[in-house]
């Protein structure tokens, strides 16, 4: 196992993407983050007590569960729901930005394209990712990323957040080949 | 979990899973989404050889609101018994490629013959069978005093429940006492004694003969329907003795405790087991019970159809 993103690094990254994010939507006032469950959900609370803190305003921060839209239910165990809240402002003709912790295969955002198409029609949709491991099976790509972190894909990326976990911590587990 | 037979077979988990899963069904099918792609592609029947309103549209509604498509199959009419002619039917939906099917049958134990064989392949649920258990229903029930009177805890730890009525021939009384006993409530039965059934002393519940020692103190009371059609013989002498020591109507509600809440499964017999004004009371939380039951069949359809082995599994 090793230690790929340590607790400062992990604040620092947050706060870059959260500049990023400010620049290019031009400031805060149309954008909308939603997390997807678990550790999304609390990035996406920390991203945006930073982006209030810079521009002073209160941000629309929610989460996005996809669960149920997910395309590989027939072949996996089932999964516990999480909660979706969008934030009272909705989605329609807003910037929203998704926020997860590890992209990989690319199913989860493309699930979380799928959910939010059920619930409005945003202007743009962007994604913010902590890591990027590589190895995907759709086009999807990140706006926003924390690190690029190649892997094996017979590797496991583990995301600790201290919200959860008690501390911060990216690692990554079993050997590259 | 494959299917869902009775709640015998059921953890204090898994039942909690469920009622989880339907809790967050509700909320997303409140919203904005009306229809979720979970189940697309998936075909469900729903087999009932018995008469039934709530359960047959209730299962449907939520198989629909998943995008799975539905068959519906009643046997109504046909008076072949069960053993070849439940061997065909499934034959026949094994056929048709049916993944899960919905049974309600007038022969106890008819959902796990027809689990238990090697007819078809899909997913059971028991929707009714004869006098033994409907687990849907249970799990709706349980679902609904969860939210009344849960305080935001996941079991029912604490809370009192009379189930009162008909309990000899009542599926539903069998399945929630199992259920609610398992969260952690105390069932109180209240029946006439030639309306409780033999071994009922060996059920997780206590028993009780009158109604009247029993109402001011649950937090729950659950009427059962008098189940005239299943009734071969004299019961109780007449309806209005009936009615008047096992009924429940507006003189007795007002002992109830502040904030307790009265359920029946329906369909209701009014001015018999239950009166017309307390059906339509505030404490009557029947009509929930039909809404409620159609988040907790897309919760049971989702953990019975999703999955399969984990091996399969990608990533």
């Amino acid at each position: 196992m090793s230690v790929a993103l340590s607790a400062p690094d992990i604040k620092r990254a947050l706060t870059r993407i959260s500049h990023e994010i400010l620049e290019k939507n031009q400031g805060a006032s149309s954008i909308v983050l939603l997390g997807i469950p678990t550790r999304g959900a609390h990035l996406a609370q920390r991203i945006a007590s930073i982006i209030s803190e810079i521009e002073g305003v209160e941000i629309s921060c929610g989460t996005l569960d996809i669960t149920l839209f997910r395309d590989d239910l027939r072949l996996r165990a089932p999964k516990a729901i999480m909660p979706t809240s969008i934030p009272p402002s909705g989605v329609e003709n807003r910037d929203v930005i998704l926020i997860d912790d590890v992209l990989f295969s690319g199913r989860t955002i493309r699930s979380a394209l799928d959910a939010l198409g059920e619930i409005g029609r945003p202007r743009t949709v962007q994604l913010a990712a902590l890591v990027d491991r590589g190895h995907r099976e759709l086009p999807i790509k990140a706006d926003f990323v924390g690190k690029n972190l190649p892997t094996s894909k017979s590797q496991s990326v583990r995301v600790l957040l201290s919200e959860i976990d008690g501390r911060d911590e990216v690692s990554i587990e079993g050997e590259a080949n | 979990m494959r299917h869902l037979l009775s709640i015998a077979d059921l953890s204090k988990i898994e039942a909690i899973s469920i009622l989880d899963t339907a809790n967050e069904l509700a909320r997303v099918s409140d919203g904005a989404v009306k229809k979720l792609p979970t189940l697309r592609g998936r075909t469900i029947v729903n087999l009932f050889a018995e008469d039934s309103t709530r359960t047959r549209i209730s299962f449907e509604a939520a198989a629909k609101r998943l995008s799975a498509d539905v068959i519906n199959f009643s046997a109504k009419g046909s008076s072949v018994s069960k053993g070849e002619s439940l061997k065909d039917t499934a034959m026949t939906l094994q056929a048709m490629g049916a993944d899960a099917v919905v049974i309600r049958h007038s022969a106890s134990g008819a959902a796990q013959r027809l689990a238990d064989s090697q007819w078809m392949s899909g997913s059971v649920v028991n929707a009714g069978d004869g006098t033994h258990e409907h687990p849907s229903q249970a799990l709706l029930d349980a679902f609904t005093i969860r939210k009344h009177l849960g305080l935001g805890k996941s079991d029912l730890e604490g809370l009192s429940v009379a189930i009162v009525g008909d309990v000899l021939h009542s599926r539903v009384a069998r399945s929630n006492v199992l259920l609610l006993a398992k969260l952690g409530a105390k069932v109180t039965l209240v029946a006439p004694p030639t309306l409780l059934p033999v071994g009922v002393e060996s059920w997780p519940a206590s028993v009780s003969y009158d109604f009247d020692s029993v109402i001011p103190f649950v937090d729950v009371v659950m009427m059962l329907r008098v189940q005239q059609e299943r009734m071969t013989e004299m019961y109780f002498p007449n309806a209005r003795e009936y009615s008047r020591y096992f009924g429940l109507n507006s003189d007795r509600m007002k002992s109830m405790k502040p904030g307790a809440i009265v359920m029946h499964p329906g369909p209701m017999n009014r001015g018999l087991e239950i009166s017309a004004e307390v059906a339509d009371s505030s404490r009557s939380v029947i009509t929930e019970q039909v809404t409620n039951g159609v988040s907790v069949r897309m919760a049971i359809l989702y953990v019975l159809l999703t999955g399969g082995s984990l091996e399969a599994g990608g990533n």
